[in-house]
């Protein structure tokens, strides 16, 4: 798709910063201030990603942020489903758009989920919160190709009963006998038969090899740093556990400077990282 | 000494008109020629196109947190060392449009900002600026994921260096290994000579591009002492620099001392006013802003120079990841020095002082690095 300028030199077919215009097809609450929005490109050819990626997603008029791509990559037109949480000034205008609004759509960016290598291995995947998001195309990879993995253990925790995300898919995979599903809640009313405490204490709970284990984990940071102590702390090395940062993005092509986080371009070099990558950026505050 | 003598019988001298013809060709050329003027008691660089735009008999007196310009005693034309401005300016401009979409009814089209079609001559720039135009490629020019823009600007661009002959207060260059002579990365580069009345420029092509403008100008060879007298200028320079900084092992240095208490000194003085990141020549980040017409029928992106001592610079919902202006300042001197040579394979830093001049308050990159230093001896 060569795009040509108004006037002056032709433009590089490959124009980083340019955003291309896709339609939302279905919006779809998730929770009081989440969303789902499933985009479908303008012209037609489906974007494809690999399970950890991002897109920068732009509201015309509005302004542009990352958000991870949240739907089944194997799915027909792509799977372009993003699930946004209503927070700011662009995330909020993205979280308003009906059916047929144009979002801008660049990507996809980043690093993505150890699907290839985690093969062979038990799979232990950790969610805080929306952090469920990001980790659903990891989900629907692993149980596409179900019998290349060994056990699999999805510990999610959400603020409180209303918090938790894909409520609906989580009951159906709970229906299945493939993979362990275990739910915590920070705190609950006494309508709650489920367990309450932190995320980090279904880790014990649940079976898996630690010394065959790759472990995902995506969630708040601080959640996400714990959660790989615990994992630590259950035999899983540094080097089979992945973690998903965040931080603030301008391009997504490591040009902004925003999204450094050591050494790292989070938008490049992330946003997945291994933790042994990571090594002491997590512990040093404010870096 | 074959070698000296090759260099000289390329070495050329032009005299005060054979600089001028320099600046007629190049704007013959079509280059928009861009150079050294005094403006608002700086000397900024602005469209040039005669000699006697360039700040004759001016000099500038740099030290922490202080810029003047005094005069000098003789008419030397870059008798000074860089002031507030860089080339970052013109290759990568402060504000830049990405972007405009029209709408019509439900339709959106999405139409890039058309490339730069200007070309630049770059007339004085100095060994540390061609170093920060060179690690500023590294930035922009980085495979796929290239900035169309710069690299337009940067393909088209035309420099004429200058080797400096007068060190500023600030300026160590020497340390950083990035100066005060140039030696590659020009189209032309000239040596003021200043002395017992003559003024003349020792010059010596550095590409195909330059030896073709060189080829028409009114010249002579070079006099081997006019070429020793060169050389000379650059030794003294050299030798008479305001600041020095222990670089080989900085990058390790400040790695491992993330949580030395220098940091909280520092940010005690630091006000986060980001003038640092404006006037560094390789300071590159940057954040965009969206528009829109009152309709909404054109909307665009434009992105503009950001600094990571701006509280936004981190800002994810719900805070910024840097609050503190210790985890700003120390985010800017150890990328700098640091974590700029993991990702680009150089540091960041090209010793040019600016960061020093310009900071409100005085605070001296190489005094905080010397201070992070001893404080492990100790």
């Amino acid at each position: 798709m060569a795009l040509v300028a108004e006037k002056g030199a032709a433009v590089p077919a490959h124009d980083p910063m340019l955003p291309r215009v896709a339609r939302v097809r279905k919006r779809q609450r998730d929770l009081a201030d989440v969303w789902t929005l499933n985009l479908e490109m303008e012209d037609g050819e489906p974007l494809k990603f690999a399970p950890g990626q991002f897109n920068m997603l732009t509201v015309f008029g509005v302004g542009e942020i990352p958000i991870s791509i949240s739907g089944d990559p194997a799915q027909d037109g792509g799977g372009l489903v993003h699930t946004i949480r209503d927070v700011g000034t662009v995330s909020g205008a993205l979280a308003r758009l009906g059916p047929g609004s144009a979002v801008g759509v660049r990507g996809p960016f980043g690093t993505s989920w150890p699907v290839e290598e985690a093969k062979g291995n038990d799979v232990v995947i950790l969610a805080g919160g929306l952090g469920l998001a990001p980790l659903r195309p990891m989900i629907y990879s692993v149980l596409a190709n179900r019998k290349h993995y060994g056990k699999v253990a999805l510990l999610y925790g959400a603020r409180g009963p209303g918090e938790i995300l894909f409520r609906a898919e989580l009951e159906q995979w709970r229906r299945r006998l493939d993979i362990e599903l275990q739910v915590t809640v920070d705190h609950a009313e006494t309508d709650w038969y489920g367990s309450v405490g932190v995320v980090t204490t279904l880790i014990p709970r649940a079976t898996f090899d630690p010394q065959n284990t790759v472990a995902v984990v995506c969630g708040p940071e601080i959640m996400m740093r714990f959660g790989a102590a615990a994992l630590r702390k259950a035999g899983v090395g540094d080097q089979s556990m992945y973690l998903s940062m965040e931080r603030s993005m301008k391009c997504a092509v490591g040009l902004c400077g925003h999204c450094q986080l050591g050494s790292a371009f989070v938008c490049r070099d992330g946003p997945v990282f291994r933790n042994d990558q990571l090594g002491s950026l997590m512990t040093v505050k404010e870096l | 000494m074959n070698a000296d003598r090759a260099r000289t019988s390329q070495m050329i001298t032009l005299e005060m008109d054979g600089l001028q013809a320099l600046l007629d060709a190049l704007a013959k050329r079509g280059y928009r020629v861009v150079g050294p003027k005094l403006r608002d008691q700086a000397i900024v660089y602005d469209d040039i196109a005669s000699v006697r735009d360039l700040p004759a008999g001016w000099t500038d007196e740099q030290e922490g947190g202080r810029y003047r310009v005094t005069r000098r005693s003789d008419d030397a034309l870059f008798g000074y060392a860089v002031g507030p401005h860089s080339w970052k300016r013109f290759l990568y401009p402060p504000i830049q449009q990405l972007w405009r979409a029209r709408h019509k009814g439900s339709a959106v089209s999405v139409t890039p900002e058309p490339m730069p079609s200007e070309r630049f001559a770059f007339f004085g720039v100095r060994a540390c600026e061609l170093h920060a135009i060179e690690i500023q490629d590294r930035v922009f020019m980085n495979g796929e994921m290239a900035d169309p823009h710069y690299k337009a600007r940067r393909a088209n661009a035309f420099i004429v260096a200058v080797n400096c002959g007068t060190a500023g207060g600030t300026c160590f260059c020497v340390s950083m290994n990035t100066g005060p002579g140039v030696k590659q990365g020009f189209d032309i580069a000239l040596t003021e000579l200043v002395e017992g009345g003559a003024h003349r420029f020792v010059v010596e092509a550095g590409s195909d591009k330059g030896r073709e403008v060189l080829a028409a100008l009114p010249q002579r060879a070079a006099k081997p002492e006019e070429t020793k007298a060169a050389d000379a200028v650059v030794a003294k320079t050299a030798s008479s620099m305001g600041r020095t900084m222990k670089a080989d092992d900085v990058r390790e240095v400040l790695m491992r001392n993330l949580d030395n208490p220098r940091w909280d000194d520092v940010a005690e003085r630091c006000m986060t006013c980001g003038n640092c990141t404006m006037v560094c020549p390789t300071c590159f980040c940057m954040t965009v802003e969206d528009a829109s017409d009152l309709e909404g029928l054109e909307t665009s992106r434009s992105r503009r120079w950001d600094s990571c001592f701006t509280m936004d610079h981190s800002y994810v919902h719900g805070g910024s990841v840097r609050a503190s202006s210790k985890a700003r300042y120390r985010q800017w001197l150890t990328h700098k020095l640091a974590t700029w040579v993991d990702q680009f394979g150089t540091s960041g830093c090209v010793g040019c002082g600016r960061c020093i001049t310009w900071c409100p308050v005085g605070i001296d990159i190489t005094e905080e690095v010397s201070a992070i230093r001893n404080s492990e001896s100790r």
